[in-house]
C-alpha cells in the first residue's frame, strides 16, 4: 500500500516535483510559495536554488528546459510580473524537458500589496494553468503538468492560493520517476526568437491552445460530478472545498485546468443544470469566457472579487445566512509588528526622532509605517523605495529629499534594488539610500540570498559584499554603521539627507530570529528610577509594557536584550540583566 | 461528523505546532484530516489563527464563525476576537495571560476588563495558567503543550495516542518536556 501522510499543500507541490523527476528548480522567496523550494531542497536528486529574483528564476528553469530536462520555477503571484518578461516569449519557444512554473496568489492579502490573479496574466500570455484544490491534488496536478507540458510543447503555470499553499491534507506518496535528458538540437525558428522566428511561433502558440482547450474534455484533472440538477457550480482550487462543504449533493464541474477552458464540458453542464453558478475567487476569469459564449450563469454580481471565500460566504449568497450564532466582540487590532530585538526599530527610532520620511520597499520594515514609529511613507513593489525616491527628487528638485530617504533591505536591494540604484548614479540623485542589511530574507522566514555566503542547500558559496558593489556602479559615499549604534546612526543619517552627494548607508545587525543571534544579556527596568515619561515607549517595542503604576515594564521571556530602549531613558531606569 | 478546532493566539505562541500536534493525532486515528496554517507577515507578533478539522471526510481547510467545537487561546483578548467562531455549544478553553498589542502599549486602545468574566455568560469556558506550569517544567515555552493537555479531553483521543504525535512532532531534545508539559495540563483537568 502506498505510503499515506500529511503535507503542507507546498509541501506536497514539491513533492510532486520531485516525483515528476525534476532536475532543476530556481525560485526567490514570497508568501505564499517560499516552502516550496524549501521542502524541494531536501531531496538530492533536485538542483534546487534561491535566484536574485523571479525572472532569474524563470529564465534558469527555462535554459534547463532547452538543455533537455524537466525544470521549474516557483514564485509569488507579483513576483510574475517580475518573470513576465521570459514567460510571455517561453510561451512561444515552447520547451525542451517538461518545465512548469508554480505560482502562488494571496486572495485576502495575507502577506502581499495587491491581489492580481494569475490566470489573467496566463491567458495574456497564452500559458496554460492547472489549479489544484487540496495537497494530493497538489501533488497530482504537479505530475500531470509534466506530462501536459511535453506532450503540448509549453510552459504550464500550476496555481496556488494561501490557503491551498498553507493548509495541510493527506497525501499518498509515490516514487520518484528518473525521466530521460532530452537530446538538444539546434533550432533557429523554436529558440531565437527574432521576429522572423516568433511570426511563426504565434500561429504555434494559437494552434496549440486551441488543441488543448479541445483535447481538455478528456483530461482527468478536469470533473463532473452529476447531483441535484437544480442547482450547479462551475468551480476550480479551493473554491470547490467550499462548495461541497455547503452543497455536497450539487452539481459541480471542477475544473483543473482553468486555462484553457474545456467549452464542451462547460456546455454539458450548463445544458443539464438549470441555474449555474461561477465559484471562483479573484477574477471573473471562468465566467467572463462562460457568459462569452452565450451560457446564462450567476457569479460575481453575487460573490466578490476581494478577498478568500468560504463556505459561509457562499451560505449567505444562497440561504440568506451562516452559522454565526454569537455577535463579535469589539476588540484591539493586534497587527503584527518588528520583532523584540529587531535591528529595523532602532533605524526607525532615529528617523523617527529626526522626522525624516522614507520611500519603503518590501519586507519586514513596511511594518516602520505603523505607530509609534510612523516612518515608512510609501510601498510599492520589490525595488521600488530607491526608484520612487530618485522620482521625487527629479518632481520637487534637490531640498525635497533633504527630509527623506529610501529603505530597502538586503535581499530586496538584490532583487531589484540595484537597478534603481545604477539609475541613481547615472541621472546625478543626491538622495540618500539605507540598505537594511540583516543578513537573510527575513520576511518569508529567513531565506539564504545572494550576500549570505550559503545556498539554499546550505554549502558555503560566494558572498556578493554589498558595499562593494555599491561602489563598484558608481555610488561615491557608502556607509557601513552598525545599526544599534544610534548615536553614530543619527550622525550619519543627518550629514547624508544633508549633503548633495548620493550616499548610501548600509546599517549592520543580523535579524534576531535568525540562529545564534540572540542578544547575551535582557533588559529591565528599575522601578525606583523609572519616571513614567513613556520616551522609551515610542520605540514600539512589544516586550514593553505599561503597569497599573504607570511604570514600564519590560517582559523578560519577549525581551531579546538588543538594548535599544536604554538609549532613550534619560534617567537611566533601564539596566542589562543576565539571562 | 467533523470537528472542527481552533487554536489562536500571538505570534510566536506555537499555535502552528500545536494545530500539527492535533491534526497528527487523527490522522493516526484514521480519520481525514485538514490544517489551515498562518505563515509571512501575520507571524510577526500579530494576532494568529490556525484550524484543524478531522472527521470521516473533510472538504473546507477552515473553521469559521458559528462552527467551532473547541478554541483554544492562548492568550485572553484573543480569546474574546474569536470567541464568536464557537458554535452554540462550543467550548473555549484559555491560557489566562495577557500580551498587549501595540495599539494598546502606545495607549490608542484599551485592554478590555474582565474578560474571562464576560466570555463565562455566553460559553462553557476553562481557563489554565499555562507559563507558571511551563516555568515550573523550566522552559516557558511549552506552554502550548500543557493547554494542549489540558484542552485534550475535548478533543478526544486516548492520552497515549497523544503523547506518541508529541514524541514524533517536536524537536527530539524537547520530546520528555513536551510530554511532561502534556500531561501537566492533562491532569489538572481531572483534578
Amino acid at each position: 500500500m502506498a505510503k499515506k501522510t500529511i503535507m503542507l499543500g507546498n509541501e506536497a507541490i514539491a513533492r510532486g516535483a520531485f516525483e515528476a523527476g525534476v532536475k532543476v528548480s530556481s525560485a526567490y522567496p514570497g508568501t505564499p510559495s517560499t516552502e516550496i523550494s524549501e521542502y524541494l531542497a531536501k531531496y538530492e536528486e533536485v538542483y534546487t536554488e534561491w535566484a536574485p529574483n523571479e525572472k532569474v528564476a524563470a529564465e534558469v528553469a527555462i535554459g534547463a528546459s532547452i538543455a533537455g530536462v524537466r525544470s521549474m520555477a516557483c514564485m509569488k503571484h507579483v513576483g510574475l510580473n517580475v518573470a513576465a518578461d521570459p514567460l510571455y516569449t517561453f510561451a512561444y519557444t515552447g520547451v525542451g524537458g517538461g518545465s512548469v512554473i508554480v505560482v502562488a496568489d494571496d486572495p485576502g492579502l495575507a502577506s502581499s500589496q495587491n491581489e492580481q490573479d494569475t490566470r489573467m496574466i496566463a491567458r495574456a500570455a497564452h500559458v496554460p494553468v492547472l489549479e489544484p484544490s487540496d495537497s494530493q491534488e497538489a501533488k497530482d496536478f504537479m505530475k500531470y503538468a509534466y506530462e501536459l507540458s511535453e506532450a503540448y510543447d509549453t510552459p504550464v503555470i500550476l496555481r496556488t492560493t494561501t490557503k491551498l499553499a498553507h493548509s495541510q491534507s493527506t497525501v499518498e506518496l509515490c516514487d520518484r520517476v528518473e525521466v530521460e535528458t532530452k537530446k538538444y538540437e539546434r533550432s533557429v525558428p523554436k529558440f531565437v526568437m527574432m521576429p522572423a522566428s516568433a511570426i511563426g511561433r504565434h500561429l504555434v502558440v494559437e494552434d496549440r491552445e486551441n488543441r488543448m482547450a479541445k483535447d481538455a474534455a478528456s483530461f482527468p484533472i478536469n470533473r463532473m460530478e452529476m447531483g441535484d440538477t437544480e442547482i450547479g457550480f462551475i468551480t476550480c482550487g479551493i473554491a470547490y472545498q467550499y462548495v461541497k462543504e455547503v452543497c455536497p449533493n450539487a452539481s459541480v464541474l471542477k475544473l483543473g485546468l482553468v486555462n484553457p477552458i474545456s467549452r464542451e464540458l462547460v456546455e454539458e453542464f450548463c445544458g443539464k443544470v438549470k441555474t449555474v453558478y461561477v465559484f471562483e475567487e479573484l477574477e471573473p476569469v471562468i465566467e467572463e469566457q462562460v457568459r462569452a459564449w452565450g451560457f446564462s450563469v450567476k457569479g460575481k454580481e453575487c460573490f466578490t472579487r476581494q478577498g478568500e471565500y468560504s463556505a459561509n460566504l457562499l451560505k449567505k449568497v444562497l440561504y440568506g445566512a451562516d452559522d454565526a450564532v454569537f455577535a463579535k466582540a469589539d476588540t484591539p487590532n493586534r497587527p503584527p509588528i518588528l520583532c523584540p530585538g529587531c535591528p529595523h526599530r532602532s533605524v526607525f527610532s532615529v528617523l523617527n526622532k529626526l522626522k525624516i520620511h522614507a520611500a519603503g520597499d518590501i519586507g519586514c520594515y513596511t511594518l516602520g509605517a505603523v505607530a509609534p514609529l510612523s516612518v515608512i511613507d510609501t510601498t510599492i513593489c520589490m525595488g521600488a523605495s530607491i526608484s520612487t525616491l530618485h522620482g521625487m527628487e527629479k518632481a520637487c528638485g534637490e531640498g525635497y529629499v533633504k527630509n527623506w530617504v529610501a529603505v530597502i533591505g538586503d535581499s530586496t536591494f538584490l532583487h531589484t534594488g540595484i537597478n534603481s540604484l545604477i539609475n541613481m548614479v547615472y541621472n546625478k540623485a543626491t538622495g540618500t539610500v539605507m540598505i537594511l542589511d540583516n543578513r537573510t530574507t527575513g520576511m518569508t522566514g529567513h531565506q539564504e540570498h545572494a550576500a549570505t555566503g550559503k545556498t539554499l542547500k546550505g554549502e558555503d558559496t560566494n558572498a556578493v559584499d554589498l558595499a562593494e558593489l555599491c561602489h563598484a556602479v558608481g555610488v561615491k559615499n557608502v556607509i557601513e554603521v552598525n545599526a544599534f549604534d544610534v548615536v553614530e546612526l543619527e550622525r550619519i543619517v543627518k550629514e547624508s539627507v544633508a549633503s548633495d552627494t548620493l550616499t548610501v548607508i548600509i546599517t549592520k545587525s543580523p535579524c534576531v530570529l535568525l540562529k545564534g543571534q540572540k542578544f547575551p544579556n535582557r533588559c529591565a527596568v528599575n522601578p525606583d528610577a523609572c519616571r513614567k515619561c513613556g520616551a522609551c515607549m515610542k520605540i514600539g517595542c512589544p516586550a514593553m509594557t505599561r503597569g497599573e503604576d504607570g511604570k514600564v515594564r519590560i517582559d523578560e521571556t519577549m525581551c531579546n536584550g538588543c538594548g535599544l530602549c536604554k538609549n532613550y531613558c534619560k534617567f537611566n531606569a533601564i539596566e542589562t540583566v543576565v539571562r | 461528523m467533523t470537528k472542527n478546532i481552533m487554536i489562536v493566539g500571538v505570534g510566536g505562541q506555537g499555535t502552528l505546532l500545536t494545530s500539527r500536534i492535533i491534526g497528527k493525532t487523527a490522522m493516526e486515528m484514521g480519520l481525514d484530516v485538514k490544517i489551515s496554517e498562518v505563515h509571512g507577515m501575520a507571524q510577526r507578533g500579530g494576532s494568529v489563527v490556525t484550524f484543524v478539522r478531522f472527521g470521516e471526510k473533510v472538504y473546507e481547510p477552515v473553521v469559521e464563525e458559528g462552527q467551532a467545537d473547541v478554541i483554544i487561546a492562548f492568550e485572553r483578548l484573543e480569546a474574546l476576537r474569536y470567541a464568536h467562531f464557537l458554535k452554540k455549544d462550543g467550548v473555549l478553553v484559555v491560557n489566562d495571560c495577557r500580551i498587549d498589542p501595540m495599539t494598546v502599549v502606545i495607549g490608542a486602545k484599551q485592554y478590555p476588563a474582565e474578560i474571562l468574566e464576560g466570555l463565562k455568560q455566553e460559553h462553557e469556558l476553562y481557563a489554565i495558567d499555562g507559563q507558571s506550569i511551563a516555568k515550573e517544567l523550566g522552559n516557558a515555552k511549552v506552554l502550548n503543550s500543557v493547554v494542549l493537555g489540558y484542552a485534550a479531553k475535548f478533543i478526544g483521543f486516548e492520552k497515549d495516542t497523544w503523547l506518541d504525535v508529541i514524541a514524533s512532532t517536536v524537536p527530539q531534545k524537547t520530546i520528555e518536556i513536551n510530554q511532561n508539559a502534556f500531561l501537566k495540563g492533562y491532569d489538572s483537568h481531572q483534578a
